[in-house]
């Protein structure tokens, strides 16, 4: 009997641990003892998110909102599994997000004066715009051009293969969705892309889980190039600015949107709401300089659309067969 | 007469009912009609969607190395986009088992035509789902890819919600103008049977005529009895005056042979109670002479008001002559006139009937004066041309002023006094005919006045 106690101990012991250990870092704003508790699972570094969060508590008296980040897939995974467990999910894998609320994990809020191309069945909201950069080592571009297009860096990478060996990095497609969606968007806009993973493969190409690491990797000069970084991050390191140039491509632009949703089985959906509204006007009307995130660019996508949309099609790269298949072509083209 | 007649429910109420009342049933089947006959349409747009997306994924499968590869186009669940953001699910199955999507989505019942859509209640939802299959040969054998994409039905429903209102606008819009035509068409309709109403309302007493106007075809058989019904009235009409007047003649030239054989008698007797038997006789004689001689006015008067011949007539003079006349007869009972005329008052009237009014008139005052009293006949030109006659008898009865102008009416104070009754019958007679009026009334002093106005 006491065997079998310690047995199941030991399971939830292992279990907690295993929930645990879904998320990367934790924080909390306000006191802990307060007793409306806002429980917050995100993809965004608590750097760029406290601004936002302590605004909130400071407005708000009696709350307080513990914070955890965890990656894309892994929030995709616990909203999915306990839905009960958060109140809200911040993702920047726009697709994940949008099959969340496809599949009815997602609660509608009505009554928010959101951009309609920037929502979506009022349940999922984007709030941030946020382009893919091209980050590059200042010293090992030094005395020559800046390449501004991925035709530019391909070409700058085939002329001196061999300064660029092991130096070029993106995201592993395999572990973060939001390189996945990146990389899935480019692909779809252009085969630009496939060529400058090849160059990249060929010059045995560096593969990260999260773009932080790839902007303090180029300042430290381990890496010269770093492919589809969140441009947003590289801005927010005021203190690398000397060391890295953050390039927007002029060919093409991918642009994301950072989303939320409140669980449709959310513990405080009230709290929610009101947190989420405070989220929603922050970023979409707010002039405030201290905010790190980037504002949501209010003006409507036009025609030289980059902006990703939130519609159905963001499915279609979740379909099993078409992941199997991109990633079988990616690892081709990247893993040599 | 009117309120002696059942009426049974109006006609031009019935109509308008009738009419409303259609109207209303073609609004609402107008409504409902055009509502789903927009539903269809709208499911079929939904549907032609949801197929064109089954085929783009369909379109996509291949089997490569004995493995299925279905690399659909991103423009295949794009294309599902809608401004309700509506849901979106799919499934890939290949020989009915999950390949990729969404395991739980409900799949068809027995078998498909080439691409079917049916619709399912989903997560409290409306879902609307289409499949279709292809066959594909993986190295030996035949294997079948069943592909199923579904939505759910908010963009749709808003649509027709949109639809509803519209039509619903539209079927009232149909309603009102439907309401306003059935009156326009009720009143139209109704006209001329009230046309002929007030044209037969209109009509003198005597006018027995056929109505001549023209009448809708639906109204011809019931004017045609009333033609005929009228036109035997008249008939018998005539028949029955051309009988009095017939018979007042026959009997007045016998009445005159026997009171000249009774003064003759009456000379010749001696004995006072034979001479008071035979006194009575002649006043009894002369008596019915003179009612035989006002069923002759009467029917005269009768039959020349439907066919006046009117004439400029001097009414002054011709009073003159009747009182001259009367003057016997007045002098008889120690009665005398006292004529006050204007010059010269002219009329347009048949004479013969203004004579025979006035002589009644004159006739009628002579006998309700007592003896010894004065009858003031006056003509003048007022408003009209007026002959007013007033004597000093006992006067009209007050109660029934109005009824002693129908025929046989006599006053009651007029009981010993002999008369038929049917002088102010003739005098109103003639006055209706040149529509003139004659009024009956008493004067301050006692004494009946009437007034003949032409």
């Amino acid at each position: 009997m006491r065997y079998v106690f310690a047995l199941i101990l030991s399971v939830l012991a292992t279990s907690l641990c295993a929930q645990e250990r879904a998320w990367e870092d934790r924080a909390l704003f306000g006191a802990a003892d307060t007793p409306r508790m806002l429980h917050v699972l995100s993809s965004t570094d608590i750097a760029l998110f406290a601004p936002i969060a302590e605004s909130f508590v400071a407005d708000t008296p009696g709350i307080a909102i513990e914070y955890y980040v965890a990656g894309t897939a892994d929030i995709d995974r616990i909203m999915r599994k306990s839905p009960d467990r958060f109140d809200m999910a911040i993702s920047s894998a726009m697709d994940l997000q949008f099959k969340l609320a496809n599949d009815g994990y997602a609660l509608a809020l009505d009554g928010f004066d959101h951009p309609d191309w920037a929502e979506w069945r009022q349940s999922v909201f984007a709030f941030t715009s946020e382009p893919a950069a091209i980050v590059l080592n200042r010293a090992a571009f030094a005395g020559a051009q800046m390449p501004q297009t991925r035709q530019a860096l391909i070409r700058r990478l085939r002329d001196t293969p061999e300064q660029f060996r092991g130096k070029v990095g993106t995201y592993d497609v395999r572990q973060s969705g939001l390189g996945y969606l990146f990389a899935t968007q480019d692909a779809r806009t252009s085969e630009t892309f496939w060529r400058l993973m090849e160059v990249m493969g060929n010059l045995d190409a560096q593969l990260y889980c999260c773009s932080s690491d790839m902007i303090e990797d180029v300042a430290a000069g381990r890496l010269f190039v770093a492919y589809n970084v969140l441009g947003s991050y590289a801005e927010a390191r005021k203190d690398l600015s000397d060391a890295i140039e953050i390039v927007l491509p002029a060919d093409f632009r991918t642009v994301m949107m950072r989303t939320a949703l409140v669980s449709s089985e959310a513990p405080d959906p009230a709290l929610a709401r009101s947190f989420m509204e405070h989220l929603l006007t922050q970023q979409s009307g707010g002039t405030s300089a201290a905010l790190a995130l980037p504002l949501l660019d209010l003006q409507k996508p036009g025609s030289e659309q980059s902006t990703i949309q939130l519609e159905p099609a963001l499915l279609t790269y979740l379909d099993r067969l078409k992941t199997e298949r991109f990633i079988k072509e990616w690892e081709d083209a990247i893993i040599q | 007469m009117s309120d002696l007649i059942r009426s049974s429910a109006s006609l031009r109420q019935r109509l308008t009912l009738v009419l409303i009342g259609g109207a209303g049933v073609l609004a609402l089947v107008l409504y409902f009609g055009v509502r789903l006959y927009a539903t269809q349409i709208a499911q079929q747009g939904q549907d032609d969607i949801l197929r064109a997306s089954v085929t783009a994924i369909l379109d996509t499968a291949v089997i490569r190395d004995d493995r299925l590869e279905i690399d659909f186009p991103y423009a295949a669940l794009s294309m599902l986009n809608t401004p309700s953001d509506d849901r979106v699910f799919y499934a890939i199955r290949q020989d009915g088992t999950l390949v990729s999507g969404y395991s739980e989505l409900p799949q068809p019942l027995g078998t498909l035509a080439p691409a079917a859509s049916w619709s399912v209640p989903y997560q409290g939802a409306d879902l609307r789902l289409t499949t279709a299959a292809r066959s594909l040969i993986a190295g030996d054998s035949d294997t079948t890819i069943t592909v199923t994409v579904a939505q759910t039905q908010d963009a749709l429903s808003v649509t027709l919600a949109q639809i509803s209102r519209n039509v619903a606008f539209f079927g009232a819009g149909f309603f009102v103008l439907a309401v306003l035509l059935s009156f326009w068409a009720t009143a139209s309709t109704i006209g001329p049977l009230n046309r002929l109403a007030q044209s037969v309302t209109r009509r003198g007493p005597q006018d027995l005529s056929p109505v001549a106007k023209p009448v809708p075809a639906e109204m011809v058989p019931l004017v045609a009895s009333l033609n005929t019904l009228m036109g035997r009235l008249d008939q018998s009409l005539t028949r029955s005056e051309d009988f009095i007047a017939e018979a007042a003649h026959r009997v007045r030239t016998p009445l005159a042979t026997v009171r000249s054989h009774a003064e003759t008698t009456l000379q010749r007797v001696d004995d006072e109670e034979n001479r008071s038997a035979l006194r009575a006789m002649i006043r009894a004689i002369d008596e019915s002479s003179r009612a035989a001689g006002q069923l002759l006015d009467h029917a005269m008067t009768t039959f020349r008001a439907d066919h006046l011949d009117r004439q400029n007539t001097n009414l002054s003079e011709l009073v003159q002559d009747l009182i001259s006349g009367l003057e016997p007869v007045a002098e008889m009972k120690d009665i005398s006139f006292r004529l006050r005329t204007e010059k010269d008052v002219t009329v347009s009237a048949d004479p013969i009937l203004v004579q025979n009014a006035i002589r009644n008139l004159i006739d009628n005052a002579l006998k309700y004066s007592p003896a010894e009293s004065d009858i003031v006949v006056s003509v003048a030109q007022e408003d009209m041309a007026v002959v007013r006659i007033c004597d000093a008898g006992p006067g009209f009865p007050k109660d029934h002023m109005a009824g002693l102008v129908d025929r046989f009416a006599r006053g009651e104070n007029a009981k010993g006094i002999t008369g038929s009754g049917l002088g102010l019958t003739i005098a109103h007679d003639v006055a209706l005919a040149h529509n003139g009026t004659l009024e009956l009334s008493n004067a301050k002093g006692g004494g009946a006045c009437v007034t003949f106005s032409l």
